[in-house]
């Protein structure tokens, strides 16, 4: 949260760079002294985790455009020449793609914990659409990213989503084709269009940094969300940012790319589909065309609506509300913990996402397409209904009175607020030692 | 001396009688960069149009003088497949007898012929040679290709075409029956020259 700078430089280089520009202070007031909610959980980790992510990908990004051809003849065959004859270059694809299904797997977590403990809600609203808007960035730039291999998925997916925009022919005539054809730049996918979705695919990464960028001033101004949603109000509520929670970062971050390397090195093809190892053909259509596993949801909204214009409506529709959802829900308590009837509404929305997931893999008929439409009809239901009526009619649970209260039990809001009795019993230690000389630095 | 006082310039002295003269001024200002600026974002959009190269690939022909009865044959124009087919008397006869109140999209789609022409197999079929069909073999659905070309391919409920994507049947005229797909597969431009061949586009 905005807090009084305590940066102190120490050398004369510090103070002649401090006066001209103070990069050491940013860092110094952001991201070493900066106050963070004291009690928060691992899920806390997954925005550094995602920041990890993002630069990872652009790295080894950069790294395979440098062999990459972006022409119809070749893009399928340098993908495998990168596979079998660049140094490194099966590490580094390997990498790429299962780091994009990691980045979503830790922006969908993420943006679930967001959405648990209220992280929308005011003073957050800018934070949460910045988030958004990174999320819509990201779906863009992996969407971009798998057309790059040419091989049969990619092909028909790219087919099949441009020509999601002729649905507007059914609007405007003509206005559709119009579009998807400058999309492509030609009248069917072919060269001009791979090109240019390599050009956009290097591109967007650094939109996105930008935006983590603004995301990340919007959340330095009212301060970390934490699990009990009650706000901070003294600083025994709040640790240092590091070393507390660089090393909590830290140590979830390792964890989590176990999980990555695990998958890199033992099962690199685990969530691809295996049609995407065919070449790219304009005259044969696969069979069953399935998005990669973080569309799955969308896909399945897609499918259920039976007009075509509507489908794609409400595919957008499905991410469009999210920007909204600090308006929409009406419930002034922020965490779910403390929302005895949204809490069941909630965990029956994570079971419809994930239903929706199995169902986009599946053929679109028969009891598929009705289950679709049943979760497809909740997942709208649960943002324009639930979060509006519960939040109004809900009796939420007592809060505890502090941040401080929730962690140490009722006793600590009658001890003194500077120094909490926790400080005072592990003084003795090191860590403790940090902890007080961190406070009192902010004092 | 920097005086706070603007009586001292003269373009501040019409505050009083001349108000509009700095807006309208700001105003034009303001209105020729936007107009300058959309003119030089239009190359950066239109660049992405279908090119010079691309628009001039757009005519092709074919020899059909190989394509017996009840076989078809599938050639790229604008880098899409054009599937043709001569059709059989029955397939003919089948298309014919459908009554136009049965079809989910009851126009022609033929680019040779008005946007408005009703979806008869006459107008579905090449110009006095009704066994022949020619027609872009693109789901207008989402752009997938339907199967039914080959002899042994699932020809779908109406033994036209059938989408794998997402369900969509076509009849022998390559009309929409069933499915998702909302209009019948485009006719393009094309016009015998010979008997046995056809230019496309």
């Amino acid at each position: 949260m905005a807090h009084e700078s305590t940066y102190q430089p120490t050398s004369g280089f510090a103070r002649w760079l401090d006066s001209r520009l103070p990069i050491p202070r940013l860092v110094h007031d952001q991201f070493v002294v900066f106050p963070a909610p004291r009690n928060l959980n691992y899920l806390w980790t997954f925005g550094a985790i995602l920041s990890f992510l993002l630069v990872a990908q652009i790295a080894t990004g950069i790294v395979l455009a440098m062999h990459y051809q972006p022409t119809t003849a070749d893009a399928f065959n340098s993908i495998e020449k990168i596979m079998r004859d660049v140094n490194w270059g099966w590490l580094l694809r390997y990498a790429h793609a299962v780091g994009a299904s990691m980045f979503f797997l830790a922006a969908y977590i993420h943006m679930f914990r967001g959405l648990y403990y209220g992280s929308y809600k005011a003073p957050r609203e800018i934070l949460w659409i910045l988030g958004c808007l990174i999320f819509l960035l990201m779906i863009a730039t992996a969407f971009m990213g798998y057309s790059l291999v040419w091989g049969q998925m990619s092909f028909w997916a790219v087919t099949v989503i441009t020509n999601l925009f002729s649905s507007l022919d059914s609007v405007i005539p003509g206005f559709g084709t119009m579009l998807v054809q400058w999309i492509w730049g030609g009248f069917s996918v072919g060269e001009p269009t791979l090109n240019r979705l390599f050009s956009l695919h290097y591109l967007f990464p650094f939109i996105i940094a930008g935006v983590v960028v603004l995301h990340v001033w919007a959340l330095h101004i009212p301060g970390s969300n934490n699990p009990t949603g009650v706000d901070v109000k003294t600083s025994s509520d709040t640790l240092s940012f590091h070393p507390y929670f660089t090393i909590k970062d830290g140590f979830a971050a390792v964890m989590f790319f176990i999980l990555f390397a695990g998958l890199v090195f033992y099962a690199p093809n685990y969530l691809g589909h295996s049609d995407n190892y065919i070449p790219a053909d304009p005259l044969v259509t696969p069979a069953h065309i399935v998005p990669e596993w973080y569309f799955l949801p969308f896909y399945a909204i897609l499918r259920a609506i039976p007009d075509k214009l509507m489908g794609v409506i409400a595919m957008f529709a499905s991410i469009a509300v999210l920007f909204v959802i600090p308006w929409l829900d009406t419930s002034r308590i922020r965490s779910v913990s403390y929302r005895p009837i949204f809490k069941w509404f909630f965990w029956l929305f994570i079971i419809s996402c994930i239903a929706l997931g199995y169902l986009g893999a599946q053929v679109a008929e028969g009891w598929y397409v009705f289950f679709s439409r049943v979760f497809t009809a909740y997942y709208f239901a649960f943002f324009l209904l639930v979060m509006p009526i519960v939040g109004l009619i809900e009796k939420p649970k007592r809060l505890p009175g502090s941040i401080t209260e929730s962690v140490l039990g009722p006793q600590a809001s009658s001890a003194p607020v500077a120094k909490p009795p926790k400080d005072s019993s592990v003084d003795a230690m090191p860590g403790g030692a940090v902890a007080a000389a961190a406070a009192e630095g902010r004092a | 001396m920097a005086s706070s006082d603007t009586s001292a310039d003269p373009s501040l002295d019409h505050e009083e009688n001349d108000p509009s003269r700095r807006d309208v001024m700001m105003i034009a200002a303001g209105a020729f960069a936007a107009i300058g600026g959309a003119a030089a974002l239009w190359p950066l959009l239109d660049q992405m149009n279908p090119d010079a190269s691309t628009l001039s690939l757009a005519t092709i022909e074919v020899d059909l003088a190989p394509v017996e009865e009840g076989q078809a044959i599938t050639v790229m124009w604008r880098g899409k497949p054009v599937f043709i087919r001569n059709r059989t008397a029955e397939e003919v006869e089948e298309a014919r007898n459908v009554e136009l109140s049965a079809l989910p999209d009851p126009l022609a789609r033929n680019m040779n012929l008005a946007d408005t022409a009703p979806a008869t197999d006459e107008n579905r079929a090449a110009l006095d040679k009704e066994p022949w069909l020619v027609m872009i073999g693109v789901c207008t659905h989402l752009g997938c290709i339907p199967q039914g070309q080959s002899v042994g391919a699932y020809k779908g409920e109406y033994g036209g075409w059938f989408c794998p994507c997402h369900g969509s049947s076509y009849d022998t005229a390559g009309r929409i029956r069933k499915g998702p797909a909302p209009e019948n597969m485009y006719i393009p431009p094309y016009a015998f020259t010979s008997d046995t061949k056809i230019k496309i586009g």
